[in-house]
Formats: structure tokens, sequence, C-alpha cells
């Protein structure tokens, strides 16, 4: 089906060809729980909808070993939590995906839909920078693998050039007793958009941190690796004078907006809060595995 | 523009449709198909009320286009009852008054046995937690809750 506004294709390549020579808008479709709201509210038209859900490399888990996974950009939330072990990896990755929507969405969302949509708010979108993953990009011009801090550059805006598609997403080896988590404060109990959400991965050796990555998300156009607070903590025991510092570091790197869900001073407080409980949950997993 | 010729299998039945591609597998269902159990509330997957199952997956209807369905399985609410018989779901829900307007109940229904498929024996939270995507203004929700206990309790008892 070459012809035709509705494009199906079944192999990567196939995909890149529709998606680099098609004239006039055009819209990768994974689980649509964005396109489609914003097709029913006349936010985008598209000429051409092209579904990538039936390329086999976007709906596969591969268990590479060591904590590492290859996860296909389009593998839904419900499908990504029925894994076996994906989820004793990467807790934190997982529950930052499963916290968007409902079971109904959670059939269809998926962690390239989250990050490609570009919202500064997505909730995966932290988890996955702070994971340290890589998103494969394929495109007219071959393949390349960009950490996921780079792809977004701003509400609604990625710097993938034309054609090019996130494919999967590499997820590197686990360190012994190293985790992740993700928190997000929302003003009701479930089922909102991140006022604030914060994700840590950290490796520990005994009592003493190795390795950190922190991120935010909400507070700033994309969502932010915070190389400050993890330079802080790395090295330390995680005192709560430590912790108090990265906080502090995590709250000047905000850049949020006033909105309804929240100002900017309730925000970058929020952030710090996030960030301290955050990296109690990432220590009390790694301690364990 | 060109429509789009969709086979797929709805309720076990092999279906046929032609549809536009923005048209929803929703849109479809209700306008063409007939098949108007399925609500339309809001459009944006807040609700559920047009909750189906998509190869045994829960999802909204209303946040997947129709083209979508190209061989894969659709199951409404409409395939519910079997031979004229009520579903337990569906029984329980009328015992326990689980329901008053009624346009969320087909949703409810949908996800309600989404979940028990998956998980027979939910606990009160787990219950709650599934049908959060379920809006229903009437109810106050607990006679939904417990209308599924009571299913879940039942078809374990004849399992």
């Amino acid at each position: 089906m070459i012809q035709g506004t509705f494009l199906t294709p079944n192999t990567i390549d196939e995909a890149v060809k529709f998606f680099s020579s098609s004239e006039g808008s055009v819209k990768l479709l994974a689980g649509g729980t964005d396109l489609l709201v914003q097709i029913r509210n006349g936010f985008t038209k598209p000429d051409k909808i092209i579904d990538i859900k039936n390329i086999r490399e976007l709906q596969e888990i591969i268990d590479n070993g060591n904590g590492s996974f290859t996860v296909g950009a389009a593998v839904s939330g419900a499908s990504l939590a029925e894994h076996n072990k994906f989820g004793k990896n990467w807790p934190g990755v997982l529950e930052a995906l499963r916290l968007i929507g409902s079971e109904q969405i959670q059939g269809r969302a998926s962690l390239g839909g989250n990050l490609c949509n570009a919202s500064p708010a997505g909730d995966s979108v932290p988890a996955l920078i702070a994971s340290g993953a890589l998103a494969k990009v394929h495109g007219p011009n071959g393949i390349r693998s960009i950490p996921v801090e780079k792809i977004n550059l701003g509400p609604g805006k990625t710097n993938l050039q034309k054609g090019e598609i996130v494919t999967q997403f590499d997820f590197p080896d686990r360190e012994p007793s190293s985790s992740d988590s993700y928190l997000r404060m929302i003003p009701r109990t479930e089922m909102d958009i991140a006022v604030v959400g914060c994700a840590v991965n950290i490796s520990m050796d005994g009592d003493k941190c190795i390795d950190a990555r922190i991120a935010l998300g909400a507070v700033a156009p994309t969502a932010l690796l915070v190389d400050q607070a993890a330079k802080i903590i790395i090295g330390s025991k995680l005192e709560d004078d430590v912790l108090n510092e990265a906080a502090k570091a995590c709250q000047n790197a905000c850049k949020p907006i006033d909105d309804k869900r929240g100002t900017i001073t309730y925000r970058k407080k929020v952030s710090g809060v996030l960030f301290k409980r955050a990296i109690q949950i990432a220590k009390e997993r790694a301690l364990k595995v | 523009m060109s429509k789009i010729h969709v086979t797929t299998k709805i309720n076990g039945e092999e279906t046929e449709y032609l549809c536009q591609p923005y048209d929803t597998m929703l849109d479809v269902l209700r306008n063409q198909l007939n098949l108007t159990g399925s609500k339309e509330v809001c459009s944006s997957g807040d609700c559920g009320a047009c909750s189906v199952t998509l190869n045994n997956r829960l999802v909204c209807s209303c946040l997947m286009l129709a083209a979508e369905a190209e061989g894969k399985e659709i199951n409404t609410i409409e395939g519910m009852t079997k031979n004229g018989n009520f579903h337990i779901l569906q029984k329980k829900f009328l015992e326990h008054a689980a329901l008053q307007c009624g346009i969320c109940t087909p949703g409810m229904l949908v996800a309600a046995k989404s979940l028990l498929d998956k998980n027979p024996s939910p606990t009160e939270t787990e219950i709650r937690f599934w049908l959060a995507g379920n809006l229903c203004r009437c109810t106050g929700y607990d006679k939904i809750v417990r209308a599924v206990q009571a299913a879940s309790d039942e078809m374990k008892e004849k399992a």
C-alpha cells in the first residue's frame, strides 16, 4: 500500500522511505494516544499517517544480559510491564511509563511516542534520560544512536531530521547494586500531568554512591539531565547535607513556567523534595539488587 | 481521498468495512457497523466509555484509527452476552445496582472483564486502579467495585 494516506510499513527501511519521501505533513502513528487527540482537536491535520506498529523491531523487548535491554519504541506500557525481567532491572523507567494515563492508555502508549511527542511533562522521558538509554534513530542517511536527552528541543520540537524515526531504546548494562526510580507531583492521586517529575538512577558500593544520573521533567522546555546534582552525590554516602546541596542544584537547574498546575516557586521547591524522595527509593532498590 | 478497505474480526466474526484515514474505530463501530454499545463521551481517552479490546488488550476505541484494525481482533460490549445469556459481570452489575444512567456501563463492563481475564482475583485496590480510566458520574464507583468483586468470587466458584 504505497499510495494512499494511511501507510502500514512492515520494515524500518520501508517506513523510512515512506517518511522521507512523503510530501506535505506526515505523522508517525505509534500508540496514537497523543496524535489522535491532536487530530481530533484540529491541532494537526496530517496528509499522511504512517503506522509503525507492524514493524518487528519497534515491538520487540530484547534482553541483552547484564541488565541491558533493547526496547522497541512502540512497545506499549502494558506489554513492557508484562516482561518478566525488564521491570526488575529498570523499575524507575517502568514506573514512569506506567504512570501515564489509564489501563486503556497503557494498552497503546509507548516510550517512543512519549519522547517524540516532546511534551516537557512526559513522564517516561526523565526516567529514560536518567537510565542513560540511547535512542536508535533510523533515517534516510543511515542509523545513529543519540542520548535521549539530546532528542527534544522544546515543547513539540525534536531535533530529528526529515525521515528520521526513533526505532529502539538501548538500555546500558546494569552495574551491581544499581537501580532507578521516578516520582512525579500531581495535584490528584492518579491520571494527571506532572507538575514536576524526578528520575534518579544510581549505583552503590556498600553505602557509597559511585555513579548517578538525575533528571527532572516539567520544569523546563524539555526534560533536563542535572549533572550538577549528580556530581555532588557521586562519591558521597548520601548524607543529609549532601542531599540538601544536590536538591539545591536541582532547584537551580529548573526553568519552569507559571501555569494552572503550579507556580515557578512551587515547581522549584518540589523538584528538590522529589529528588530527595526519589534517591531514597533508588538507593533502597539498589542495595537489594 | 480513497477509502481504506479493512478486514478484521469483531466479536469473533469476520468483518469488512471501508473507512477514511481519520475515522476512529469508535466512528466505524457506531456509525457503520451499528455497534452502538461503545459510547462516545470525551473523545480524548479520559473517560473509558468507548473501551474495547484490541487483540485482548484494553484500549479506547476513540484513540484508535479504524484502519489499524486490519488483521486484528476487536471485542466490544456486544460480544459479552453469549447465546442470549448475560456474562456474570453483567448479572452482578444488575444485582448490585452498579449503574444509574448507564452511559459508562458498557466501558466499565469491557474494562472489568479485561481485568478478570488477566487477574481472576483482584484486590479492591487493583480493581479501583484498573477502572480508574472509566469515569462514572452517577454511582460513586463503590457499587461498581462491589459488583466486580462479586463477579470475581462467583467466577472462581464455578471454575
